[in-house]
């Protein structure tokens, strides 16, 4: 293995990376408020205001829009330009794609935000924007793959580090996902309208190998590759097995791209295919809970510093999250759970233990270990991180607790029928029973919105004490030269 | 060329790249972990986000095993 001596800014590209972990923090504040709005438009639809403009509808793919390109693709562009360059001890291949990428991803998701409130949409799940968008995003995407591969390749460390196969892996995946889910054909040149080039159920088997493989690939392997650098750095200690790390790794990529069609049980789609995908779900647990394990074990013998360090506590929660949310997935994979659960809130609430507990908190234990790094200092308050931590983890809990029960509730109400074998209640009745939930879940939000808030003031403070620093070091080293 | 229709059947095809997936991973957890050399070696890579550390870094100094 060869060893370097790290030497900062002047032999990587940091300026990107500080950008992204930026950008990434104001998405979060920006897609986790709508999500808080939309929540609340459930609980207290006055918040509609009888207008298209502040539509659950229109403001719902702002929300997915901004939180999981946005906020979660920003870190993961930051992380993995940061990861790729530390573990393979180079610069990034080019400034200038780097820059690209930046700018280029930023107007992405301005872009699609704005057309989504003015009622664009290819009402694809996690796929909503339109054509021009998605021809913006395949550009940018394979600049980020040149860039990402041109990198590894110039490495001076001869071995590539694991957390980099699974960015490739996302990357490449996404890719292909991304140019597959948005073959259409635009009603005209000049219009933003479009058809999907398929039609029926080869449509919606299309859209759900996207949206699952969008999870498996964009929210999954991506945010692993973070878990396997931040977790060993934050830990002082490394990965608890290399060698899991590999299978973890090509199991996760052989399993996935099966499991989609787990999405339509009970539909037109032949019965056997979605039996299939059911059957790779169960499989898929085991990568799952190696890679959680992987993880987890890697502070062992060093516990305690789950009670010193509110940094690795996010780490290790987020594990935890990912561990149990890959286990109630492939139980809702099964079609008799999935009979009860499909079409309720129990697959919102299952979604988000997902991105909350583990995409987000995985990320913010990042952020947290590395932007203060970027800009060589300490961080502002580890009484903020502490606060955060509780914020955040009440206010997951308050959100799936709210969710199961209304879920549950929602697809016992509608498989009941009275003595004529009629349905017992309308589908209105079981909505009003879902308020008292909906409320829960708009406080559990407003609690984990208010410690992102929290965050972004904490990592602000950060970065202006680490610019104040820098600026008192620079005037002392001028004045040092003048008097020599 | 008639042959190359019996792959246009996803009744083929998927059981196909089912035993084509299914050895290939055997293959890789036999490489993984058939050999105490290997293993050695590749245990050894664990290391490697700790090799570029900056002297006095917070949080960048690795525990001894």
């Amino acid at each position: 293995m060869a060893v370097t001596t790290y030497s900062g800014a002047e032999q990587y590209n940091f300026d990107i990376v500080k950008k992204f972990a930026v950008m990434s923090l104001v998405w979060a504040v920006v897609g986790m408020f709508v999500g808080v709005y939309i929540a609340s438009e459930l609980a207290w639809p006055f918040l509609n205001f009888d207008s298209p403009y502040f539509s659950f509808g229109r403001f719902r793919p702002v929300h997915t829009t901004s939180v999981i390109f946005g906020f979660g693709g920003s870190a993961l562009f930051a992380t993995s330009y940061y990861v790729v360059q530390r573990t393979c001890q180079t610069r990034l291949m080019s400034d200038g794609i780097a820059s690209f990428t930046f700018w280029g991803w930023m107007a992405i998701i301005v872009l699609a935000d704005i057309s989504y409130v003015l009622g664009y949409s290819q009402a694809r799940e996690y796929a909503e924007m339109e054509w021009p968008i998605d021809i913006l995003i395949e550009v940018v995407w394979v600049a980020y793959l040149i860039l990402f591969v041109g990198t590894i390749m110039r490495r001076k460390q001869p071995h590539i580090y694991v957390a980099n196969w699974f960015y490739l892996a996302f990357i490449l995946a996404t890719a292909l996902l991304h140019t597959f889910n948005n073959l259409a054909m635009p009603i005209d040149l000049l219009s933003m309208k479009s058809y999907s080039l398929f039609s029926g159920v080869q449509d919606a088997m299309t859209q759900w190998w996207y949206g699952h493989n969008a999870v498996g690939f964009f929210l999954t392997a991506a945010f692993l590759g973070m878990m396997y650098y931040f977790v060993p750095k934050q830990a002082g200690r490394p990965i608890y097995s290399y060698r899991l790390s590999i299978v973890h790794f090509w199991a996760l990529g052989f399993m996935y791209m099966w499991v989609g069609a787990h999405h339509l049980h009970w539909t037109a789609l032949p019965d056997w295919t979605s039996s299939l995908a059911a059957a790779f779900s169960i499989l898929l647990l085991m990568p799952s809970w190696g890679g959680m394990i992987n993880g987890i074990m890697t502070l062992s013998g060093a516990w305690d510093k789950l009670r010193t360090d509110p940094i690795m506590r996010f780490m290790i929660v987020a594990l935890s999250f990912y561990g149990m949310s890959t286990f109630e997935g492939p139980m809702m994979s099964l079609k008799e759970v999935n009979a009860l659960s499909h079409y309720t809130d129990w697959t919102i609430g299952h979604v988000h233990s997902g991105a909350l507990g583990w995409v987000a908190m995985i990320t913010f234990g990042s952020l947290y270990h590395m932007m203060p790094k970027l800009w060589d200092t300490k961080i502002y308050s580890q009484k903020l991180i502490e606060w955060h931590f509780w914020l955040a983890t009440v206010g997951i809990i308050l959100y799936i607790v709210a969710m199961w029960i209304s879920g549950i509730t929602q697809g016992l109400m509608w498989r009941t029928f009275d003595e004529f074998g009629n349905l017992k209640f309308s589908f209105a009745e079981s909505v009003a029973a879902m308020m008292p939930f909906y409320a829960m879940r708009a406080i559990g939000g407003m609690f984990f919105l208010t410690g992102t808030v929290l965050m972004t003031f904490n990592m602000f403070m950060t970065i202006r004490q680490g610019k104040r620093e820098n600026a008192i070091l620079e005037a002392k080293l001028t004045a040092k030269l003048a008097n020599a | 060329m008639e042959w190359l229709l019996w792959f246009s059947k996803p009744e083929n095809t998927k059981p196909l790249a089912l035993i084509i997936f299914f050895f290939t991973f055997v293959g890789i957890v036999a490489y993984v972990y058939g050999s105490k050399k290997r293993s050695e070696k590749l245990e050894s890579y664990r290391d490697i986000p700790f090799l570029d550390e900056q002297p006095g870094e917070k949080g960048d100094t690795k525990e001894k095993q």
